[in-house]
């Protein structure tokens, strides 16, 4: 009888850890994602969709911080530098002062903000770029003087693609695709890139 | 549907003026160093921790019943050190429940209340008086204050949802590719101004566990832990994350337990 019962007891954590997933206790990736849906609403612009994760998501969401394969992480790097759409007409630099209104904006995408009007790019969550802003976040690192380090072509693409899909330089960044997932558009990336790299620039002034 | 304390409101009131004045005064000085030397010790809180008492105890519902007979854990209607010991097993549900999911259970059960109704809005906006699963969370975390944070790991549901929360945690998606531990994963970071606990080590998710519930000073409201995840996977880009929703559950345990030991300091006092 006590045997039996051992033996339920058994059989159940059994199969409520096989639920979790084959190794041990760890769920699989489809089962993480099911808790999620079935934890949320859809809201306003953010629906249950953007729980759909790309590949280069997928391949990042794990503690190491990075893609095992050495393929794989060659191929999402790969992929993320081909995302990079330059500007048409050869013109990276935009107005420095609009920029700055971007960088300072964190507002965009929740659902608590108005999809009609444009979004940050809060760069100041995680970047010190000015001086003269003293609450800037530590994630990121320091842009201060960023346009000291020149202003050559090369420079300035490696910076827009940088802004347009961090992937292509460190794959699992922590940074947003700003141009490749649709945050910021062609111009406001001109704009943030103006505020890095010209001279008049609060970044680039003592 | 929460009744409201005049002197509650006197004080929120006054938080804001005190605010206020220390910006005026001088604007390089830290407001909330301010809110501090104004006010010393005092959390705002106990007004809302008194307000979840008579809550706790008052019937309501279509049974007419009060919370009294609700077991948080450690028994029908024990509420010293249940807080500490949460989120638990529950036989009765089969389910690993945290504090808000378990409450929102026994106005179900016990006081024969409509989930939906509870739900409509258990956390308040800026601007409102406090609700009734804020004061209750307050109440209740309070009479764990001081004890160490003791999450059980002995039912395997409790640890399934300990390595689930793990996997909840890595997880990135949204249209900026966030997960929990983007913002949570590394020591000594700022977003902003704001210093951001990591929940991978146990001094980061002690420290951040232990303080929530929290009287936000800029809010002028108690925010609890729920709302905390809520806040956080909005700002993650994704939908809204449910109370007492096994997401929540899982995350809430897997921070919990990376704080165990850590005292308990809740209702905190937060910016």
């Amino acid at each position: 009888m006590l045997k039996t019962k051992i033996l339920l007891a058994a059989v159940a954590v059994t199969a409520l850890a096989s639920a979790y997933g084959e190794s041990g206790l760890k769920p699989d990736a489809k089962t993480v994602k099911a808790v999620w849906r079935d934890s949320m609403v859809a809201k306003n612009q953010a629906g249950l969709d953007r729980l759909n994760q790309t590949a280069l998501e997928k391949a990042c969401s794990n503690a190491s911080d990075n893609v095992a394969s050495d393929t794989e992480r060659e191929q999402l790097r790969q992929a993320a530098t081909n995302s990079v759409v330059y500007p048409a007409d050869g013109k990276f630099l935009g107005d420095w002062q609009r920029g700055e209104a971007i960088a300072s904006n964190g507002k965009g995408m929740q659902w608590s903000d108005d999809p009609n009007k444009p979004n940050g790019g809060n760069c100041y969550a995680c970047h010190q770029m000015s001086p003269g802003e003293v609450a800037y976040g530590t994630v990121g690192p320091s842009l201060r003087n960023y346009g000291m380090r020149g202003r050559s072509e090369a420079m300035l693409k490696y910076t827009w693609a940088k802004i347009w899909n961090p992937q292509g330089y460190r794959v699992c960044s922590h940074m947003p695709r700003f141009g490749d997932a649709g945050i910021l558009d062609e111009q406001q990336i001109r704009d943030v890139m103006a505020y890095l790299f010209d001279p008049n620039s609060p970044v680039n002034r003592k | 549907m929460l009744a409201k304390s005049g002197i509650a409101a006197l004080l929120r009131g006054l938080s804001v003026c005190s605010l206020l004045f220390s910006i005026a005064a001088n604007a390089q000085d830290d407001p909330f160093a301010e809110y501090h030397e104004m006010m010393g010790d005092d959390n705002p809180a106990i007004f809302v921790i008194e307000e979840g008492a008579e809550l706790w105890a008052k019937p309501q519902g279509p049974k007419q019943a009060s919370l009294e007979q609700c077991d948080l854990g450690l028994g029908a209607g024990v509420v010293k050190g249940a807080y500490a010991q949460l989120p638990s097993y529950f036989a009765d549900t089969k389910q690993v429940m945290d504090l808000e999911g378990r409450l929102i259970y026994c106005m179900e059960s016990l006081q024969g209340r409509d989930r939906a109704d509870i739900l409509r809005k258990p956390y308040s906006s800026t601007g409102d008086m406090g609700t009734e699963l804020e004061a209750l969370a307050s109440y209740i975390a309070d009479q764990s204050m001081g004890m160490p944070i003791a999450t059980p790991q002995n039912h395997p549901a409790e640890r399934a949802a300990y390595a689930m929360g793990e996997q909840l945690f890595f997880y990135r998606a949204g249209p900026y590719d966030f997960s929990c531990a983007t913002c949570h994963r590394q020591s000594d970071k700022r977003i902003r101004l704001q210093n951001l606990p990591n929940l991978t080590v146990s001094a980061g998710a002690g420290s951040a566990y232990s303080t929530w519930p929290a009287y936000r000073i800029s809010q002028g409201l108690v925010r609890t832990m729920g709302w905390r995840m809520q806040n956080c996977a909005k700002q993650q880009r994704l939908p809204q994350l449910l109370p007492g929703s096994e997401a929540v559950v899982a995350l809430i345990e897997y921070m919990s337990v990376n704080g165990t030991g850590t005292e308990m300091a809740a209702p905190g006092l937060k910016r």
